[in-house]
Formats: structure tokens, C-alpha cells, sequence
């Protein structure tokens, strides 16, 4: 047990420094400072959307908040649950899932705008 | 134990590579985090699917319907979720910079918004409830078919989500605990990371709520 102990505390910075680049050691805390503009940036866009919706009720309206609202989902995306920062593999399963998503809606709606 | 790692010499086991040695795989348990995230997007995915056929059928019906929602309402809650996920953020952030204190109280900020966001709701259902718009309720009922599909895919999708913002509470309740009794710490914090992405992913499906139901007027 005391064994595996040392040869563990020994062997270890080998795998780590290699395979797991992204992972705890080498992950800097993001500056708060950046947290907050992004904040910032989904309140204002938030404010953006309603204003168009308030004063272009209809496809004005709903156009702005059909380019707005992904935007802001990618704020959240990208800096809050940081997969900016994470490795490509995150990202990749993240475009599949919404990638699976898209494909069935867009195969829903081949069959609905028929109707 | 003590003794024995100091008979190991000064070499190596430094209470870091002591809990380096703890067996953990923070990849293997983001990736699982991540999984689920999707299993959650595709769930909301689905009503979204039935909320796109059915506007598209009921055009006119769901713009009528929209009418009787509560914009300020839909907003401020907006307001109110995504400053949570700030808090939610720099209480992960204060942690890994090892400061406990203030990690607690950002994770007791983000709980004390997600209060104040089912409270809002709170108020915004009972308005309806009282107008007789309700699942089952006579108002709702009498209604032309595409404006009672409105208020059902508006209860059944804020009411899933509201069942989410409870349990993401629950989560960070036990979170809390765990960072108070130094379980989850500056070295070991992926819990109370994952708890934020799934609390980001709360407001992710909200803000899509937001422009379906209370911006189509």
C-alpha cells in the first residue's frame, strides 16, 4: 500500500503533463473581469430582443430574436460553461449533440410545412 | 502514515501528489457532465420540435395567446437568471483561487436568485390560475384549439424548466455542505463546476423560453 504510495507520487507527473493537458493544473481561473462584460453583453442583447419585439412586433421582431437569442446561447456556451477554454473533444460532442438536434428538427419540419 | 512517508525521504509526496494520487478522472467525469448536459438538450429539444410544429399549424392562435403572458415579468426573470449564472461563475472562480468564504456566498447569491426567479414565476402561474388558464382549468379549455396548445406547451415547457431551477437549488444546497466541510475545495472542485454547467444549461434553455412565449405578440 505504502508502496504503490511512492511509486504513485513518482509516476504520475509523467501521464498528467502528457495526456491531460486541459485538466486542473493547467487550468487558470478565468478573470472575473471577463465574467462580468459577458454579463453584461447578455443583458444588453436580453434588452435588444424586447425592444424589437416591443417597437417591430411581427418578422422584424421575431428575426432579431431568432439571430439574438443563439448569440447569447453562445456567450453561456463558450464563457460560462467554458468550453472556450476546454479541449477540442469537448467541443466536438457538443457540435454533434446540436448537430443530432438540428437534423431532427429540420427532418420535422420537411414533413410539417407540407401539411 | 505520517512517519512512513517520512521515512520515504523528502523526494515526493507532497500533500499535492498525495491527492494526485486520490483515483480520479476530472475528463472521464466532465465528459459524463457534458453527456447528460446532452440527454437535457435533447429532452427540452423535443418540446421545442412539438412548439415549432405547432406554431407553424396555429400561427395567429399562438400570437393571440402571447398577449395574455406577463412580458415584464418574462424579462425580469430573465434578468434574474443570468446574473445567477454571474454568481454562479465567480463562485466557481472564487474557489479555485482557494477562497471559501466568498465562494459560499456567490453559490448563496446564485441560490437566492433562483428563489427569486420561482417566486416570480410563483406570482405569474397564480395570475393565470386565477383567470381560469391552467391545465385542465375551464378558461383554458374554452379556448380555439391553437391558443389552448399555447398555454399547455407554456405550462408544460416552464414548468419542466421550473422543476430543473428546484433541483439545481437542491444540488447546490448539498454543494454548499460539501464546501463547507472542505469536500469540494480549491483541489477538488469539479462538483461545484459541474453544478454551474448545470445550472448555465437551466438559463440556456430559458433564454430560448423567453422569445417563444413572451416575445411573439
Amino acid at each position: 500500500m505504502q508502496d504503490s504510495h511512492t511509486t504513485g507520487a513518482h509516476a504520475h507527473p509523467a501521464p498528467h503533463g502528457g495526456g491531460h493537458g486541459g485538466d486542473h493544473a493547467a487550468h487558470a481561473p478565468v478573470a472575473t473581469g471577463t465574467f462580468v462584460l459577458v454579463w453584461v453583453a447578455l443583458l444588453v442583447l436580453t434588452l435588444v430582443t424586447v425592444a424589437a419585439s416591443t417597437w417591430f412586433p411581427g418578422k422584424v421582431g421575431i428575426g432579431v430574436a431568432m439571430v439574438v437569442t443563439p448569440i447569447k446561447a453562445a456567450l453561456i456556451l463558450m464563457w460560462f460553461m467554458h468550453l472556450k477554454y476546454e479541449a477540442m473533444v469537448f467541443r466536438t460532442m457538443f457540435l454533434s449533440a446540436i448537430g443530432i438536434l438540428a437534423l431532427v428538427m429540420g427532418l420535422t419540419f420537411f414533413d410539417y410545412s407540407f401539411l | 502514515m505520517r512517519s512512513e512517508s517520512g521515512t520515504l525521504g523528502a523526494t515526493a509526496v507532497s500533500p499535492a501528489a498525495v491527492a494526485h494520487h486520490e483515483h480520479r478522472d476530472d475528463i472521464g467525469s466532465k465528459t459524463g457532465m457534458w453527456l447528460f448536459l446532452f440527454t437535457e438538450l435533447l429532452l427540452f429539444g423535443g418540446l421545442f420540435i412539438v412548439y415549432a410544429v405547432y406554431r407553424h399549424k396555429y400561427g395567429t392562435e399562438f400570437h393571440e395567446a402571447a398577449h395574455e403572458l406577463n412580458k415584464v415579468m418574462g424579462v425580469t426573470n430573465t434578468f434574474v437568471l443570468l446574473t445567477s449564472s454571474l454568481t454562479m461563475v465567480l463562485s466557481v472562480g472564487a474557489l479555485q483561487r482557494a477562497r471559501v468564504a466568498e465562494s459560499l456566498r456567490w453559490l448563496g447569491a446564485t441560490f437566492g436568485l433562483a428563489c427569486c426567479f420561482l417566486v416570480i414565476k410563483f406570482f405569474e402561474w397564480s395570475a393565470k390560475h386565477h383567470h381560469g388558464i391552467w391545465p385542465g382549468g375551464e378558461h383554458l379549455h374554452a379556448m380555439p384549439p391553437g391558443e389552448g396548445m399555447f398555454f399547455n406547451l407554456y405550462f408544460m415547457m416552464t414548468g419542466l424548466h421550473g422543476i430543473h431551477v428546484l433541483i439545481g437549488m437542491g444540488v447546490m444546497g448539498s454543494i454548499a455542505a460539501r464546501i463547507r466541510s472542505g469536500h469540494v475545495s480549491a483541489s477538488r472542485y469539479a462538483a461545484l463546476e459541474f453544478t454551474g454547467l448545470y445550472w448555465h444549461l437551466v438559463d440556456l434553455v430559458w433564454i430560448f423560453l423567453l422569445p417563444l412565449f413572451y416575445l411573439t405578440n
